[in-house]
């Protein structure tokens, strides 16, 4: 991510001398600050909300309740978290609200389920194994009923909005799994 | 089905509460001292926000991103993508909100029911913001090393990107 963020920025300033529009670029990055606080802002309500809602869920032990329910899927994709019943809850939790397609929620699930996988990673400057197969898994869509596509069809006139679910679907499975088998093999590879 | 999805959220919510309450929990106090841990993230969360957000507005004003479709354009065409597309697969990694309102534009002016509305449809409902999703998990919590998160992210994208094509000419042609 260091070299990619400093290598975007680069990349933009010399794109603009090119294009000779540095006017519009200073503006945009001052914009576009204020643009970030303003979207953090927004999601720190929902951040609260669900953050407040999942401590219910663990103290209650409905998280375990969920976990238990995807355990034989959630142990090929984390195997080495297979004993950790509580990050495999929230790991669950996040990946049922993106099945329904609760994005906001699914975000501060994620988030909770990050910072319970941090407390067992020895290097905490470094992602580990488990942690980068988590966010790989939540760089792809894995929604059940695509809605906002749907409703954006259903908005520029389309009939039948829905004829391109199954397609989705099967592209977002696989999709899915080609990130996650990259993952893991470089997982190996590279230690 | 849309109206069915919005009781799915405050269903959810009440389930969690209801189950707390049978399991015996302060569910009000333990709500707020998960909130305040959402405080917490927050403080780590919006500083790579800020970074991430202004490097992607900077990639699209000084032209950057035109530059890279330029580039990608020769493989699209290829492998029969059409270049119509070609924007929304450059952005929808980048953005959000951006691959929103290009995937609106292509829908109003090709509409929803045309091969490039179709291809477009599926590439926007398989794909997720890819570095938002990277900023977020990872500022959350202070992650620096992300190894290889962004390589393993993007190739699920361009599986996507090809894949969606190829679907849609089976499917619909």
């Amino acid at each position: 991510m260091n070299y990619i963020w400093a290598g975007m920025i680069i990349f933009s300033v010399v794109c603009a001398l090119f294009n000779a529009n540095a006017n519009e670029l200073s503006a945009g990055i001052l914009n576009s600050a204020q643009h970030a606080v303003e979207i953090s802002l927004k999601l720190l309500g929902g951040i609260c909300f669900w953050s407040g809602l999942m401590e219910i869920a663990q103290k209650s032990g409905l998280t375990r309740v969920i976990g238990k329910l995807l355990f034989p899927l959630m142990k090929i994709i984390f195997p080495e978290l297979r004993e950790e019943k509580e990050i495999l809850g929230a790991i669950s939790m996040n990946v049922t609200a993106n099945l329904l397609g609760l994005g906001n929620a699914a975000t501060p699930l994620g988030i909770e389920a990050m910072r319970l996988m941090q407390g067992k990673n020895p290097d905490k400057a470094r992602a580990s194994d488990a942690m980068v197969n988590f966010v790989v898994m939540n760089t792809a869509a894995i929604e059940l009923v695509p809605t906002t596509v749907a409703l954006i069809r259903l908005n520029s006139g389309c009939l039948t909005p829905f004829d391109i679910l199954p397609i989705v679907l099967f592209n977002s499975l696989v999709s899915l799994t080609g990130g996650l088998l990259l993952s893991k093999i470089i997982c190996r590879v590279v230690k | 089905m849309l109206n069915f999805s919005s009781y799915i959220l405050p269903i959810i919510v009440a389930l969690v509460i209801i189950y707390g309450l049978f399991k015996k929990i302060e569910v009000f106090s333990c709500f707020i001292n998960g909130a305040k841990k959402g405080l917490n993230i927050f403080k780590t969360l919006m500083p790579s926000l800020t970074a991430l957000i202004v490097a992607v507005t900077m990639l699209d004003i000084s032209g950057g991103l035109d530059f890279i479709k330029w580039l990608i354009k020769p493989f699209a065409s290829a492998l029969g993508i059409p270049d119509e597309v070609i924007p929304l697969a450059v952005i929808s990694p980048l953005s959000g909100s951006g691959s929103l309102s290009v995937f609106e534009n292509i829908l109003a002016k090709y509409g929803a029911d045309s091969f490039i509305g179709r291809v477009a449809s599926v590439m926007m409902g398989s794909t997720e913001t890819t570095f938002y999703a990277i900023a977020v998990y990872y500022g959350a919590i202070g992650i620096k090393k992300t190894r290889h998160t962004v390589i393993a992210g993007l190739f699920a994208d361009f599986i996507g990107f090809i894949l969606s094509n190829i679907m849609v000419r089976l499917f619909f042609c």
